[in-house]
């Protein structure tokens, strides 16, 4: 893509567009300035020798942190949906239809406000899930969905811009409508668990290093966050 | 290149962005004579004994401001389930209502120390109408409704505390509390919707899709953004060239402000 060609996004925009797309650039990150960090040359390429990503700092790279975990929890449900568990029943397929949709346009829409500086389209490694299995692909939900509520709670603080960190807040709400729903499948009550919500009834929080390592072996293409920082 | 003058500079150009998505002025103000490092150092402060010890100063008036508002809601929710939990009969012990209770009365403590020990004063405790002046007449005998304005104050919840977010943004600790916060109430939203929908009580998901159907209801203003599936002039809909159906709404949750939360629970208030 042209630095100099409008990005996608704007082909959607509706009318009237001036005043909105100057906020869109804004947004994005692009406008003048943004043709300066084109120029720059800010595009997150893949180290082909390590198989990874490394994400930089500041907000952007924040949001990275961010696209690179939905791409985990869109891929995974992909799979999920592709094939249900056996024994699945209709109210399972149909959330777990749902989240799958979420997911994806959480990935797609961050792909889309990126519009430069994103990381590419992630491989996963799932050979430690039985995806006939309910309890194993449950457990595995659960396990990305309070992960992912953790990680948008501790990027909450990294984020300088209002509009990034009211958007990360959007999201991270129906992050954790996932995760009590899919806590409720494999134990109804067990939403908000005391392993989840702690005794001043306060949900986890963890850092991006902490967050990747807990989801490291699901990543074949790594993700590296070390730039970022954790306070 | 340095991101970080870059925002500055986006800043410092065109402030209307922000006005638009977060609609608080004072954030702006701030981030402008700050630049944008201030979530770091602008006004360092820390709850409980970590306020005295760390920085011995006050929050700044309108942070407490955020802080007695969120306790306002908390004590809002917390009376709401204790009584609901009290009135033998209404509430089946399987569905967990105790859970959520308890962590009602929990953040309400915890608000109140942290606005204690910033050097503010605690909003007490008001008096409530939970029929939300006579439209839920049965909500502490009709266990559907009691669900259903439980449900309202939930999602309520969820959306007064995002609108409230980068209003903390000078003071990490905070911001960072409030968003635990947050994602438990989220978490609370669909355990409510949840059982509503499982036991067949109303067409609900655990999440908001569109305005759930409440155009014209009591409850409509709780949902008043929910119909956009647009995000920053991204329109979900076929996103990627995927069918993302309902999540084009469904996905993000929207911000209430405060002058919209407050007129969300007027009715609750006696």
């Amino acid at each position: 893509m042209s630095f100099f060609s409008p990005p996608p996004p704007l082909a959607l925009a509706p009318p009237p567009v001036g005043l909105l797309r100057r906020s869109f650039l804004k947004f994005t990150g692009l406008g003048v300035a943004g043709v300066a960090l084109a120029a720059a040359g800010c595009r997150i390429s893949k180290d082909e020798e390590t198989n990874s990503v490394e994400v930089g700092k500041h907000d952007l790279a924040v949001l990275n942190y961010a696209y690179a975990l939905e791409q985990l929890e869109g891929a995974y449900y992909e799979k999920v949906v592709a094939g249900f568990y056996a024994g699945a029943t209709a109210m399972e397929k149909d959330l777990l239809t749902d989240i799958r949709n979420d997911e994806i346009a959480h990935r797609e829409w961050f792909r889309e406000v990126l519009v430069l500086k994103k990381v590419p389209r992630l491989e996963f490694d799932f050979s430690s899930i039985n995806f006939t299995d309910r309890r194993s692909v449950l457990t595995t939900a659960r396990t990305f969905e309070d992960l992912g509520v953790s990680a948008y709670n501790g990027a909450g603080q990294l984020l300088t811009l209002s509009p990034f960190l009211n958007h990360a807040g959007k999201i991270v709400s129906v992050e954790a409508r996932h995760a009590a729903t899919i806590r409720n499948l494999l134990a109804f009550g067990s939403f908000a668990d005391s392993d989840v919500v702690d005794a001043n009834g306060l949900d986890v929080v963890r850092t991006p290093p902490q967050v990747m390592a807990l989801a490291d072996k699901y990543f074949v293409t790594k993700v590296k966050v070390d730039e970022l920082p954790t306070h | 290149m340095n991101l970080t003058n870059l925002f500055d500079e986006i800043a410092r150009v065109d402030p209307e962005v922000y006005d638009r998505v977060d609609a608080r002025r004072g954030v702006i103000n701030r981030f402008a004579r700050m630049g944008s490092r201030l979530a770091a150092a602008a006004v360092p402060v820390a709850l409980g004994g970590l306020f005295n010890k760390a920085y011995g100063q006050q929050l700044p008036t309108n942070v407490l401001e955020v802080l007695n508002f969120a306790l306002s809601l908390e004590h809002l929710e917390s009376r709401f389930y204790q009584t609901a939990v009290g009135t033998p009969g209404l509430v089946p012990a399987k569905d967990k209502i105790t859970v959520i209770r308890d962590h009602e009365m929990k953040h309400v403590t915890f608000l109140q120390q942290a606005i204690t020990s910033a050097g503010g004063t605690p909003v007490a405790e008001g008096k409530y109408d939970f029929t939300g002046k006579g439209t839920f007449p049965n909500v502490f005998s009709d266990y559907k409704q009691f669900l259903q304005v439980a449900q309202a104050f939930e999602d309520t919840g969820v959306g007064a505390y995002k609108g409230q977010a980068s209003a903390l943004k000078s003071s990490n600790a905070l911001l960072t509390y409030a968003l635990q916060i947050h994602s438990v109430e989220g978490r609370h939203a669909a355990h409510i919707r949840f059982i509503r929908m499982v036991n067949g009580y109303a067409k609900v998901k655990p999440w908001i899709v569109g305005d759930d159907n409440t155009k014209g209801t009591p409850t409509e203003r709780i949902y008043q953004r929910e119909s956009d599936h647009r995000q920053v002039l991204i329109n979900l809909r076929g996103i990627g060239g995927y069918d993302v159906g309902d999540a084009a709404t469904s996905s993000f949750d929207e911000p209430l402000h405060k002058d919209e939360v407050l007129a969300i629970v007027k009715p609750f208030l006696a």
